[in-house]
């Protein structure tokens, strides 16, 4: 039994399903997150794990506890909302103070426990401060304070950090990841920023039309997707149509058309590909090398970003420029090379 | 030039909405029982008369019982209506606002009769009770313009974050949503009670042989002799009017400088 227990959830608003068929398990104390475009139903599936939503079918459970019928106000969970919720009318103490109303705690213990949880997320000394005249950083820090205040089993996040700017937001990932390690809680993030994702998270869960796409530690989503979806939208890659033509073992010998026919290491293809069928080679842009021969072509873009640039090379018999990034290569007419052990076989996803 | 017709106009607009009005205060201090230029001198005899008439301060009395009441039914009712039609999407929302608004356009004076049969047949006394169902008719509607107006500016996430704070659905509404809806409510009751109190002809129809202040007013136009005394009353209930209604306007601004959304 896991900590968090999401089993066969479904849920529609009258028309088709927004989560479908959904299963996923989190355990104690990780930071999870379900990573997607806009309308994946990521959100929903928040909801419902707060109890804002019911889902049609399936069961959410805590702790082996079915949450099926409690009331949002009854559960062991905690949300930071994408708005943050601030209540206007109260002020800084009293927004993070206000989950403890049935605790009853003399005021002194009170005002000891709000001084240091807002502390913790680096707002001393601005209890008394009024909800309008808060900055977007502390407005989050006061969404994350409020919550976390109250002990929650879970930590729900929905796009905490959307709504601040981009170097705000890279300071507060920081902060956020310090700050779930310190505080121990089980956090589940919303987003669709992948890089948020891939830095902050234990684990993510890609979603795409309800359904979980693939569930993985970042690392392995960057460098094994299991579908054209998750490669797409887990950073930039370089896809080539190929066919597979005899598979063994250790090795799969892939017929790539212009990349010609390439032996890739068994562990680099999908599961479920079989010899003979149609599949798709990836290669992220920072593994396609320069080189004295190879693909001839002409880079036709090039963009310095400081260390290492990002070209788009035009090769023949290919509409698409390949992404390359890495450092300047000579001017002129240009070679690809493609390192065979990071090419990754995908279905063609139809 | 074409500036100067202009202020013309605004000064002969003006002039024309509020010179009326002025008499009333004008000739309520004037030493005269005439009601005619020239003046003859200033008094406050009238004010003092009005206060020793206990008729008339029993109409008062009345009046502010039926508005008091109204203005809070109303309020009432009005906040539960504009709660449901802002945060639900309810089948039929648009027709029942249509349906609740009607009585606004309604003549008063069909409005009166109608209540009025409806009474005799079904047998229920005339009082004060039947002028409050009949205000209501006339003020719920207004409550329910200006509480669904603050109610539309209102992120309803301030909701939820109470409910994932632990608190239930009435403890939410006393610590959020009344709070943050004070404003609108206040307006509100202040509009409606401004209603009731001037309303005539639902009043009159409907009263019995309580008179509220209005119809007490219209009897004591039959003798010429009261008549300094009623537009002291007049210049009263007049001053008394547009400050609650300054007042509702003010309250209801408040905290819309303010952003409702969780800030």
């Amino acid at each position: 039994m896991s900590f968090l227990d999401i089993s066969q959830v479904s849920k529609s608003f009258g028309g088709p399903p927004v989560v479908d068929q959904v299963s996923l398990a989190v355990s104690r104390g990780e930071f999870f997150s379900l990573l997607g475009p806009s309308g994946c139903g990521k959100t929903t599936l928040l909801r419902m794990i707060a109890g804002f939503e019911t889902p049609d079918s399936g069961t959410i459970s805590i702790e082996g506890e079915d949450m099926t019928g409690v009331p949002p106000h009854r559960r062991p969970t905690n949300m930071v909302f994408q708005s943050y919720a601030i209540f206007p009318h109260l002020n800084v103490f009293d927004n993070v103070a206000y989950g403890l109303r049935k605790l009853k705690l003399p005021k002194e213990s009170l005002r000891a426990k709000i001084e240091a949880m807002l502390a913790t997320v680096r707002l001393e000394g601005l209890g008394g401060r009024a909800a309008d005249q808060l900055s977007g950083g502390q407005r989050q820090r006061v969404a994350l304070a409020r919550a976390l205040v109250r002990e929650p089993k879970i930590l729900l996040l929905d796009e905490p950090l959307g709504a601040l700017d981009k170097r705000l937001r890279e300071t507060m990932q920081i902060e956020l990841r310090a700050l779930q390690r310190k505080v121990g809680i089980t956090f589940v993030l919303v987003t669709h920023d992948q890089e948020e994702a891939l830095s902050l998270s234990d684990r993510v869960a890609v979603m795409e039309s309800g359904k979980i796409l693939q569930l993985a530690a970042p690392r392995e989503l960057y460098d094994r997707p299991t579908s054209r979806a998750v490669a797409d939208f887990i950073g930039e890659i370089n896809f080539f149509h190929a066919s597979v033509r005899e598979m063994d073992f250790e090795k799969v010998m892939v017929n790539a058309g212009l990349l010609g026919i390439v032996a890739l290491p068994r562990t680099n293809v999908a599961a479920g590909i079989k010899s003979g069928d149609h599949i798709l080679l990836a290669i992220r842009p920072e593994h396609v090398r320069f080189s004295v021969d190879g693909l001839a072509g002409e880079i036709v873009a090039a963009t310095f970003l400081g260390e290492r640039s990002h070209f788009h090379v035009r090769i023949a018999g290919r509409s698409e420029p390949v992404a390359v990034s890495g450092s300047a290569p000579p001017s002129g007419p240009v070679h690809l090379a493609f390192p065979p052990e990071k090419l990754m076989a995908l279905p063609t996803g139809d | 030039m074409k500036n100067r017709a202009l202020l013309l106009y605004a000064c002969g607009y003006l002039a024309f909405l509020y010179l009326p009005v002025l008499v009333l205060p004008i000739f309520s201090f004037n030493n005269s029982q005439f009601i005619a230029f020239p003046l003859s001198g200033f008094t406050t005899r009238w004010y003092a008369a009005m206060a020793a008439d206990t008729a008339m301060l029993h109409a008062l009395g009345n009046s502010l019982k039926v508005a008091t009441v109204t203005a809070l039914l109303s309020t009432m009712l009005g906040l539960s209506a504009a709660k449901a039609v802002t945060h639900y999407r309810l089948k039929g929302a648009g027709a029942a606002l249509g349906f609740i608004s009607l009585p606004l356009f309604i003549p008063d004076i069909v409005l009166g009769i109608s209540l009025l049969l409806l009474l005799g047949t079904t047998g229920l006394p005339l009082s004060l009770a039947a002028v409050v169902l009949g205000h209501m008719l006339v003020c719920v509607p207004f409550a329910l313009t200006v509480l669904i107006a603050r109610f539309e500016g209102f992120d309803r996430n301030l909701e939820e974050a109470s409910a994932d704070l632990g608190e239930s659905g009435w403890m939410t509404f006393w610590r959020v949503t009344f709070p943050l809806m004070l404003p609108g409510i206040v307006a509100s009751l202040l509009l409606t009670f401004i209603t009731s109190f001037d309303e005539f002809l639902v009043a009159y129809f409907l009263s019995g042989t309580e008179a509220t202040l209005p119809i007490y007013i219209w009897g004591q136009l039959r003798f010429p002799e009261r008549l300094p005394m009623v537009l002291a009353l007049g210049a009263l209930i007049l001053t008394v009017s547009v400050g609650l209604v300054v007042l509702a306007e003010y309250v209801r601004n408040l905290g819309v400088k303010k952003p409702m959304v969780g800030a």
